[in-house]
């Protein structure tokens, strides 16, 4: 899962290494793509999916700024959608302020991954966001 | 064909804060008032509906039938997130044109005042140890790492996407959405709030989550509604004034949203809400421009403008010029939520499904004095809850 040892992504979904990216499960059927295990295809009722792999350039749909938020998410944050390339990825946008000034629907941004924490065996979480460019 | 369907009685309590009334308390007066104001008893109901989310598993339907009038008939315990009031009189509907029962009693409730903010699951304690679980092999709670599906978050986003593809959204105009039904409040007074609002006071409050601040969202409180339905053979063995007041339900429609690329990342509620307009458009034989006003689900300022175009009320894509023509006052074309809204007259959730189309039937009856919506004849009540589901009702004046 990783090139660097003693890593892991904060969601299965997350592939470390030289080239993080995002994988999605592929519908076979209809092309259906899916960030979370299924049971069939929500489409199509196909069963057989295979990985796909997911742009990390896009653009931002739509974003809030959040301002309240449960006690340990430290705020504001922007969470957003982002279009990669034909598949929608919720993500927060990262590496830029979090006003309105600096965040705007339209905006090109790309995939970025940052460690989230270190648990007791010495293991880094490392999650993801997007940030301005691309 | 299966035949009309008419509300006989309906009832909403004040919504606000009732810290000396339960649960029960709270449903068994609307049921009761809206018996009495259909002129029927429990002994005539077939079918019983009761709408609760906070206590969805303790079977509140039982509990009440047993303050009210213990007749032995089947009930259903009804939860469908903000649209549960919408589902639980939709289920009584579906009796009566099933021919099965004649009168039915749907009953929506909830106490929610002092509740928190509502978000998308709770996050997860910081282990010792990472080990990735569930479906996304999360290693830790991903809410506020990976985007937000908190309400507000999550209606924020709607409302930011409809101006990405349509363009002239700001947060002015998401605030004055809100001072609009801030104002129609004031000549409520079973709202929740009903203090006028100016426009920096909305823009200037405590921002939740970009562009919506608390006045802006639907305010949390206590609340019942009820309403009996009857069938049309029925009806008209009736008095005349129960024929009088009686309102026709020209259409009750439930949907989910169907599957469309995104609905994983963002709750879809356009598609969910257009294809339950177009049911019920077709099913009552009319369109949008007979409408003469409609009580929609403005859980967040941000969600009323989207669902304007949704419900076509306007053209595609013009929700904001419609509103900016001030359309959607109360003096204007197509009143919109002249009861003040979630956003002020409260969303006690359970209970929403059926206030809103009890603020409907009390135009559509004339008595709403100085508040009536002049001539309404036909209006349309909505609700919309997260997972999601979309409850629609069509209603029109009786002609007798």
């Amino acid at each position: 899962m990783t090139a660097a040892s003693g890593q892991i992504p904060l969601v299965d979904y997350l592939v470390l290494g030289d080239d993080p990216h995002l994988e999605a499960w592929e519908c076979q059927n209809c092309s259906a793509r899916y960030f979370d295990r299924r049971n069939a295809c929500a489409n199509c009722e196909g069963d057989t999916f295979a990985r796909a792999r997911v742009a990390n350039e896009g653009v931002l749909r739509a974003f809030t700024i959040v301002s309240m938020a449960a006690p340990d998410i430290p705020v504001p944050f922007v969470a957003g959608i982002i279009d990669c390339d034909g598949t929608s990825v919720r993500a927060n946008v990262v590496n830029t302020e979090p006003t309105p000034e600096h965040v705007s629907t339209g905006m090109k941004v790309r995939l970025t991954t940052f460690p989230i924490g270190t648990d007791d065996d010495g293991i880094e979480g490392v999650g993801f966001g997007f940030e301005p460019g691309g | 064909m299966a035949e009309d369907v008419w509300i006989l009685g309906i009832h909403m309590t004040k919504f606000g804060k009732h810290p000396d009334k339960d649960t029960v308390d709270l449903a068994a007066e609307a049921a009761r008032a809206a018996l009495f104001d259909g002129g029927v008893t429990m002994k005539e109901m077939g079918i019983l509906a009761v709408g609760n989310l906070m206590n969805a598993w303790a079977g509140i339907g039982q509990q009440l039938q047993k303050q009210i009038g213990q007749t032995g008939i089947p009930v259903y315990n009804v939860a469908n997130a903000c649209a549960t009031g919408a589902t639980a009189l939709r289920t009584a509907v579906m009796a009566v044109k099933a021919g099965e029962v004649d009168f039915g009693l749907a009953v929506g409730v909830e106490k929610l005042a002092g509740a928190g903010l509502l978000s998308g699951g709770a996050p997860r304690q910081e282990g010792t140890h990472y080990e990735p679980s569930g479906r996304y092999g999360a290693i830790t709670g991903t809410d506020g790492r990976i985007g937000t599906q908190t309400m507000p978050g999550a209606f924020a986003q709607i409302g930011m996407e409809y101006g990405h593809k349509y363009g002239g959204v700001t947060f002015e105009l998401f605030a004055k959405i809100s001072e609009k039904n801030h104002s129609h409040s004031t000549l409520n007074p079973l709202a929740a709030y009903n203090k006028k609002m100016s426009l920096e006071q909305i823009m200037g409050d405590v921002m939740i989550a970009y562009p919506i601040t608390r006045p802006m969202c639907s305010a949390n409180c206590d609340g019942a509604a009820a309403a009996v339905v009857v069938s049309d053979a029925k009806l008209k063995t009736l008095s005349l004034e129960q024929q009088r007041r009686a309102i026709k339900i020209s259409a009750s429609v439930l949907t989910t949203d169907p599957w469309e690329e995104a609905c994983q990342v963002l709750p879809n509620v356009n598609t969910l809400t257009r294809n339950a307009a177009k049911q019920a458009y077709e099913k009552a034989g009319i369109g949008p421009e007979d409408l003469d006003l409609v009580e929609l689900h403005d859980c967040f300022a941000t969600a009323e403008l989207v669902h304007y175009d949704n419900l076509m009320l306007c053209p595609e894509g013009g929700a904001v010029d419609f509103f900016e023509s001030g359309a959607t006052w109360r003096d204007g074309s197509m009143p919109v939520n002249v009861s003040g809204g979630l956003e002020s007259k409260g969303h006690p959730i359970a209970a929403t499904g059926i206030a809103n189309i009890w603020e409907v039937c009390h135009h559509l009856r004339g008595e709403a004095s100085h508040r009536q919506i002049e001539g309404a004849k036909v209006g349309l009540a909505h609700v919309i809850g997260l997972g999601q589901a979309c409850g629609l009702h069509i209603l029109e004046k009786a002609s007798v």
